[in-house]
């Protein structure tokens, strides 16, 4: 399943989309780092973990996102592949993830844009037409 | 839903979006004929994001005062629009994070050389090249300093000074950065140990996206006397060094947005977006983001000097200049939040200004200016376009009464990165530009089509409206000449 990125003057607007709330939330992943690198070009050697609770699946997206950018920034890694499980809990709902990828490595990696933050612009997590779309804005 | 939004034009380049329902001031959009045209289309085809929505929705927050305001670079943004200035009373008003956004004082470095074009015109492959290599770019990009979670606190408190002690510039540099390069009461401990560790490395660097280093010359002085003042003039060569704070302000913006989300749900402060989360400036949430903000715009301080001082360096080697040559004629943010004194009706009030892609603008007198520039006021840095021209500006008692002292701080964009990246290849615009004689270096040839002149609106169109609407005034236009982009 596929990821988009919506008309947005100065920052980009995502869609993740999956036949599950996964599916979308791992596909939203892959639209951010797209942002980044080529994700063809990156192996996904390592991993990195991610475990968040949220009220409503809308912020939990954001907290998938902004956690997998910090951590990824932190170890210098840039990320290709995702994996998303997500539980619902006493008031809202649990995400445990994975992110897979390597070291960024100019000489190799083709780089695109930074990405500064996740913002709460436009952000919904709905099902249209039988597929789930996780939609944000994304601060570039 | 259009006719809430229609609006009435005060002169050529003022409007108004009358107050009605929730909101408790009106808009007031300076802007030229097209950018009103273009935001009226966006609404009309049902955009989802649209800067007169946006400057609506700033208009229904607590607290705010005398109006919600666009500036002729305006386009949407996410909560506040891009070009967004909004002033809140302090005891009744509430501290936004959409208001500042994740580069936390974004802003401009702007640099003096005592040089002509014609002398460093043999060497500009050569100055290109050792610019791309000694400054930091693009994604992920690190600088040389290392700092451990204590050297941060201490940068996060002390701003530019803290690197110049590290032997990163001049003392007389810090004199002409706002604020001196230091806004006080940046307590380290309302910034995340995260937001310190994804800095470590990354003061002294550029970023990418919008970010650039221009060496350019001083096409045209329009303010003989202001000019002077600030020690511009015509053929004269420049840098410009357009960044912000890095990861750090990032993770800033990212931590608070959960923060002030939980606080408005506390307070129970009505938004009409998500995005508007905010606490109310004197809640103890809205205190600790403050001074979260001030540590930020320290950190960009800092980023911005270090940049500096790796361009001076390069400059006094090839040329042979001594280091006070290189002069720092200012440096001023455009994502930033202030508390500042301002009159009203007639009425002095401290207010909490939020500028989102503007500038402080303050006209002559005020003390905030460094003391040469007090009688004309501190200079604007516009960045415009890498194909294009940048402008250096000043602020005007006009301005002070309109727009709480605020200026444009760019061309603006016009086309979405998506449909600029479809419209433009980064090979086409590097050879256009080559044919107008700038020298391209960059990391991202993607970024480099996205960050199009074409892209963006026509800086001469923006500038034009700041100065018909009496809030800015031009000093001068500089031409690039060698552009480095991450």
């Amino acid at each position: 399943m596929p990821f988009e990125y919506l008309d947005h003057t100065a920052d980009i607007c995502l869609q993740g989309i999956g036949k599950t709330v996964e599916a979308a939330f791992a596909e939203a992943a892959r639209a951010t780092f797209n942002l980044m690198v080529d994700l063809q070009e990156v192996s996904a050697r390592e991993v990195i973990h991610v475990l968040e609770e949220e009220n409503d699946l809308d912020l939990l997206l954001v907290s998938w996102l902004a956690t997998l950018l910090a951590k990824s920034s932190l170890s210098g890694m840039i990320l290709s592949r995702f994996h998303v499980d997500i539980s619902k809990v006493e008031g809202g709902f649990s995400l445990r993830g994975e992110g897979w990828g390597e070291l960024l490595d100019p000489g190799r990696h083709r780089t695109k844009t930074e990405v500064k933050g996740v913002t709460y612009a436009g952000l919904r997590v709905f099902q249209a037409d039988g597929v789930w779309i996780a939609q944000c804005v994304i601060d570039i | 839903m259009k006719k809430d939004f229609e609006l009435e034009q005060i002169s050529s380049s003022e409007w108004t979006l009358p107050r009605h329902g929730e909101m408790r001031v009106p808009g007031m959009i300076i802007a030229d004929q097209g950018t009103i045209e273009q935001l009226q289309a966006d609404l009309e085809g049902g955009a989802e994001w649209n800067a007169l929505v946006q400057v609506r929705n700033v208009a229904c927050l607590p607290g705010i005062v005398s109006a919600s305001l666009a500036l002729p670079d305006v386009h949407p943004g996410y909560g506040f629009p891009i070009g967004g200035v909004a002033a809140f009373d302090i005891a009744e008003g509430v501290v936004v994070v959409g208001g500042v956004g994740f580069d936390i004082n974004c802003g401009v470095r702007l640099l003096a050389t005592p040089l002509d074009r014609e002398e460093i015109s043999p060497f500009l492959t050569k100055l290109a090249d050792d610019l791309y290599r000694i400054v930091p770019a693009g994604l992920g990009s690190e600088g040389k300093l290392r700092l451990s979670v204590q050297e941060i606190d201490h940068l996060l408190q002390e701003g530019a000074r803290a690197v110049v002690e590290r032997g990163y510039g001049l003392e007389r540099d810090l004199t002409f950065i706002e604020e001196e390069g230091r806004i006080p009461g940046a307590d380290p401990s309302a910034v995340s140990l995260l937001a310190k560790q994804r800095q470590f490395r990354q003061v002294g660097s550029l970023g990418s996206g919008n970010h650039y280093l221009e060496v350019q010359t001083v096409e045209r002085v329009f303010d003989v006397e202001a000019a002077a003042i600030y020690g511009l003039s015509e053929g004269q060569v420049v840098v410009s060094i357009h960044t912000g704070s890095r990861a750090l302000g990032h993770q800033i913006g990212q931590d608070y947005l959960k923060e002030m989300a939980r606080a408005s749900e506390r307070y129970q402060i009505p938004i009409r977006e998500r995005e508007l989360v905010c606490a109310p400036i004197e809640s103890p949430e809205g205190k600790r983001y403050l001074s979260a903000v001030a540590g930020g715009s320290n950190c960009a301080f800092a980023n911005r000097q270090v940049l500096a001082h790796l361009t001076r360096s390069i400059f006094t080697d090839l040329f042979n200049l001594s280091a006070d040559e290189v002069r720092t004629v200012y440096d001023i943010g455009h994502n930033n939040v202030k508390v500042e004194d301002h009159l009203v009706k007639g009425e002095e009030r401290t207010l909490l200004v939020h500028r989102k892609g503007s500038t402080r603008a303050f006209g002559p007198g005020r003390e905030e200016s460094p003391v040469p520039y007090r009688p004309v006021g501190h200079p604007i840095l516009v960045g415009g376009t890498m194909g294009t021209a940048s402008y250096v500006m000043r602020g005007t008692a006009m301005g002070m009464e309109k727009t709480f002292g605020s200026g444009i701080h760019g061309a603006g964009r016009a086309l979405s990165r998506k449909k600029a990246a479809k419209k433009y290849w980064g090979e086409d615009v590097k050879a256009s530009m080559a044919a107008d004689g700038i020298t391209l270096r960059t990391r991202s040839m993607r970024g480099v089509a996205e960050e199009a002149p074409g892209a963006y609106k026509d800086v001469e169109c923006v500038v034009q409206a700041a100065v018909d609407a009496g809030i800015n005034l031009p000093v001068a236009r500089l031409r690039p000449v060698i552009v480095l982009k991450g």
